[in-house]
């Protein structure tokens, strides 16, 4: 037997080594981070001549030019709304469809899970073309719940995915429990599987909310209203064509990953189970 | 009432498939019928030419089977180099280790990041005329100088950069998936085999690694059909397809739609590139079924 | 229910965002659907001015970046939902295609009024670019189907702070290629960077490489070339691709120049990082926002031969077309008419640094921006050639050069790639 002092400096070792390689890549991606947020507190001659990450002087007014040069009260709130109603949509639409798909018995349940599965290779290209153009046909193009159920089209595919695999490995006992108390399906579905599902749920959440939050072409290219536009899109004029404002631009960007991160650390504790649950699944 | 029963389970699905026959569906079949015609995206005539963009495809696209290539280059590199780097670290954070809920933060911020800022950042550090240069400096400081050169304009190494910056743009995913996982297995098992005096090496080949079978091909299959259809990040580091070094076939469909105003072609492209996606992904199902 | 709640909150909510559009007026309102994002607060302010001259208020609709811009105007097309004017972005194939269809309205009648005082006001070569002439390749009636509102050239600029450290005569550049040559094994042994660009976006190498073809064999056998009639292993055409050899050779090139983008290209050069720049007029605005004090130059690309003069890519930069089946279109007209009035381009040049379509308006610009305005003299461009070259072809090309630079093929490697592809091209044309 090696004596205690052995085990001991080999865990210390061990341990070092391992926080070396942990802060080694928390460093490069902490990088751009403050890259970006040093980036838009200097000014635009400034940005490529002064290299450090800490600027010489801090313009926090770069924040106040952007958010008002980006119009960005209505375009935040208009995110927000799209964000969370496509998110909603999603959890809901899809978490009944996930359950039917691994509890209930009909015909043809195991012919559109594939279908839907396929819809996660197949990318459409020039698809937006196409949905302008039903959209049109539908009477919808210019209006957010056009826009709104696009979104949640994009989304649903891999949701389904997610929470069958989910439904799939979940304990049976207290769906029929609450059966025999004479529960509806959908009763059961709201009051019993959800709830339960509540970690992968999460995930759906961050997975489908980074998607939204981040999305701006077809927004873009369905909505003449100004007034309808996300985030985003106010984002990409700071990007202009030749000229670009890389301070508002920054600082633009800083404040949109803000909600962004914070929804992540809203859901990071339900992920954590949440991923296991509907990834250990044989 | 087994007539109700059996509506009452269409009920769950039909908002589902509404939407995705509305919204996908219909879309789908259009573009699969401009795949079979001459268009410009434009006109309001469109020609008939049958298979002939399929054709065109198959026999003559050398480009387009290159930039398949590449792209399948990169997965790889991402399906290798990514997830590893993501096990590494979700094993490390699984540890009873410091600043865990640090570091859980901390490797989620490059997924949300965008990706001119990324573009940027990274060109910054690889550059070596305004840029930072530093691994060009730490590759002369270690004695290395003959291997300092400009890695994203070296028709050797442009693919290969593009890739690990891809890869570190999308491990914060895997790591949170593999963390997930790891998370999951009981700490009973691990003290039952030290008891057994297994060494930590054998715990973890005998214990983690088999239980962390089903969210590997969760991760690889997630992984393929992220890095296939890369392309921002490309154009943010290198500007565009660098004399074919960097097509990837997003890249193509995009100068067959923009750039040649071949709409048809572009559509076909897109179905071809489509069904080989199905084909991996029901190869790598197939493959872990088997596996286990 | 839980369920009917949710759904009727949700259907409020889209209500309420959907009442929030569309006011309609008694006075025609003209919408404006633009990608310029540069320009945006100078077409605000000027659409002021006019709703207070006339009445009539103008919409001036900014989407950005222009990718998503052309393709929200092609999926527009599709749907008709084209506004009062617009712009498109591509080549003049599309522009073809997008009259054909119907939607731009043909402009000739609306030039030529009052003995053509509308038409004579532009640069001649900024309307070309809008120009279909008789019996052209893409059957379309003859005429002038868009609006000039700027113009831009596309030239070299060189540091004069870094040609005075260099030993070189920061008045006077390279005139031709030798002399160009030269100078780069001064900036070699100085560690300089020499010319930078946006090679990584191909469409700028493109560019240069006209330049040269049209200095070295004349826009005749250019052309020729195009329709078929020469091949592009003509002799010729080698020599433009064996410049780009000896430029790389004689270290006259920037590191990296085949991956750059212009963007971090006219950063570097902005910075006095790199001593030659090949850019388009817009990068006055560009390198006076990031160094105000920059001392640089505008040049003409140097000139590989005496035979023909040197060509620089040229002409309208952007325009605006009316919609041929809007409602406002004569009070659309009468607006663009009033947008390309001395004063109102004076207005533009001035707020944008951007070259004015109306030569009248020339008078107040900077001298460095006037260099490139003299540039027009020289400037030419594919979209008033009357002939494509096919995209494939331009394609193989582009990524001919890029090869040749970063030594992977050789200039007759290149000639024959491109000429089989020619060839393929012109055999699918005559099946059609």
């Amino acid at each position: 037997m090696k004596n205690p002092l052995y085990y001991k400096s080999k865990k210390i070792l061990v341990n070092t080594l391992i926080h070396i390689f942990l802060i080694s890549v928390a460093i490069t991606c902490l990088y751009p981070l403050l890259w970006m947020v040093s980036s838009s507190l200097k000014t635009q001659d400034m940005i490529f001549k002064d290299i450090s990450l800490i600027p010489h002087q801090f313009r926090l007014e770069n924040y106040v030019l952007a958010w008002k040069e980006g119009g960005f009260g209505r375009n935040f709130f208009n995110s927000i709304i799209y964000t969370v109603s496509v998110v909603f949509g999603i959890v809901i639409i899809s978490s009944m469809a996930a359950y039917a798909f691994s509890r209930l018995r009909f015909v043809g349940s195991k012919f559109l899970f594939v279908m839907f599965m396929a819809a996660m290779m197949i990318p459409i290209p020039g698809s937006f073309v196409a949905l302008y153009v039903l959209l049109n046909k539908l009477h919808l193009r210019n209006t957010p719940i056009g826009y709104i159920l696009c979104m949640i089209n994009v989304g649903l595919s891999t949701s389904i995915f997610l929470l069958k695999t989910f439904f799939d490995k979940m304990p049976k006992e207290l769906e029929d429990a609450a059966r025999i108390d004479g529960c509806s399906k959908v009763g059961i579905w709201w009051h019993v599987a959800l709830p339960l599902a509540k970690p992968v749920l999460a995930v759906v959440i961050v997975f489908n909310a980074l998607a939204v939050w981040n999305e701006y072409i077809l927004a873009l290219i369905i909505f003449d209203d100004r007034s309808f536009m996300p985030l985003q899109v106010a984002l990409q004029s700071f990007q202009g064509e030749f000229v670009t404002n890389y301070p508002l631009l920054m600082a633009g960007l800083t404040i949109t990953a803000l909600p962004i991160i914070l929804v992540y650390l809203l859901m990071q504790k339900y992920i954590i189970k949440g991923v296991t649950a509907g990834a250990v699944v044989g | 009432m087994r007539i109700k029963d059996t509506l009452e389970n269409y009920v769950f699905v039909l908002p589902a498939v509404a939407i995705f026959s509305i919204f996908y569906i219909i879309p789908f079949i259009w573009v699969f019928q401009l795949g079979l015609f001459e268009w410009d995206g434009i006109s309001f005539t469109k020609v008939f030419v049958g298979l002939g963009n399929f054709k065109e495809i198959f026999t003559q696209d050398v480009n387009w089977w290159h930039s398949m290539w590449n792209a399948g280059y990169i997965t790889l590199i991402a399906l290798t180099l990514q997830n590893i780097l993501a096990f590494m670290l979700a094993w490390a954070c699984d540890r009873e280790i410091k600043l865990k809920n640090f570091y859980r933060v901390i490797f989620f911020i490059p997924p949300v990041l965008s990706e001119v800022v990324v573009g940027m950042a990274w060109r910054f550090i690889i550059n070596d005329i305004d840029g930072a240069n530093i691994i060009n400096r730490a590759l002369i400081g270690m004695g290395f100088p003959g291997l300092a050169h400009n890695w994203l304009s070296d028709p050797q190494t442009a693919l290969t950069v593009v890739a690990v910056v891809h890869c570190w743009k999308g491990f914060g995913w895997g790591f949170l998936i593999f963390l997930a996982g790891l998370q999951t297995i009981p700490r009973e098992l691990y003290e039952a085999a030290r008891v057994d005096g297994a060494s930590s090496w054998q715990s973890f080949r005998k214990i983690t690694l088999p239980l962390m079978i089903p969210v590997m091909v969760l991760v690889a299959i997630l992984t393929v059909l992220g890095t296939m259809q890369v392309f921002v990040l490309i154009v943010s580091l290198v500007g565009g397809e660098f004399a074919g070094h960097t097509s990837v076939p997003v890249l193509r469909i995009l100068a067959s739609m923009r750039g040649s105003s071949r709409f048809g072609y572009a559509c076909a492209q897109g179905i071809t590139f489509g069904l080989v996606l199905i084909v991996i992904s029901f190869i790598q199902y197939r493959f872990s079924k088997k596996g286990q | 229910m839980w369920c009917k709640k949710a759904l009727a909150a949700v259907l409020v909510l889209f209500s309420v965002l959907g009442c929030a559009a569309q006011k309609t007026d008694s006075k025609p309102t003209i919408s404006v659907w633009h990608w310029m994002t540069d320009r945006d607060p100078a077409f605000q302010e000027l659409a002021k001015k006019y709703e207070a001259l006339t009445g009539v208020k103008v919409n001036f609709e900014l989407y950005a970046p222009s990718d998503a811009y052309s393709q929200k105007i092609r999926a527009a097309a599709q749907g008709t939902n084209l506004p009062d004017v617009f712009g498109i972005l591509g080549e003049k194939r599309d522009f073809a295609s997008f009259i054909k269809a119907g939607h731009i309205l043909d402009l000739t009648s609306y030039m030529e009024a009052n003995d053509s005082a509308w038409k004579n006001s532009f640069f001649p070569k900024a309307l070309a670019v809008n120009e279909f002439a008789p019996q052209n390749s893409y059957g379309i009636n003859p005429g002038i189907y868009a609006v000039p509102i700027d113009i831009m050239t596309i030239q070299m600029v060189y540091n004069k702070k870094l040609f005075a450290q260099l030993g070189l005569n920061p008045n006077h550049p390279p005139k031709t290629l030798q002399e160009f040559l030269d100078t780069g094994a001064k900036i070699k042994a100085a560690g300089m960077q020499g010319l930078v660009s946006g090679w990584g976006e191909v469409w700028m190498i493109d560019c240069l490489a006209n330049n040269f073809a049209f200095n070295i064999m004349g826009k005749d056998k250019v052309l020729a070339t195009i329709k078929g009639e020469v091949p592009y292993t003509d002799p010729d055409w080698i020599r433009v691709l064996t410049i780009f050899k000896e430029m790389k050779e004689s270290g006259v090139l920037a590191q990296g120049l085949v991956t750059m983008i212009n963007k971090s290209a006219e950063q570097l050069f902005a910075n006095d990082k790199a001593v030659y720049a090949f850019n388009g007029s817009w990068c006055v605005n560009v390198y006076k926002g990031m160094n105000p004090s920059l001392e640089y130059s505008a040049m003409l690309p140097p000139a590989a031969s005496d035979k023909y003069p040197i060509a620089i890519w040229g002409g309208a930069g952007s325009s605006f077309m009316v919609n041929a089946r809007s409602k406002n279109k004569e009070e659309a007209v009468k607006f663009l008419v009033w947008l390309t009035g001395q004063d109102q381009q004076a207005y533009l040049a001035a707020a944008t640094n951007n070259l004015p379509a109306n030569r009248n308006s020339l008078s107040k610009i900077p001298e460095v921006l006037a260099q490139f305005a003299r540039g027009m003299d020289y400037a030419t461009h594919p979209n008033v050639w009357g002939v494509s070259e096919f995209s494939l072809v331009i394609e193989a090309w582009d990524r001919g050069i890029q090869s040749i630079i970063i030594g992977e093929k050789t200039p007759e490697q290149v000639a024959e790639e491109v000429q089989k592809i020619k060839e393929r091209e012109l055999a699918k044309k005559r099946a059609q």
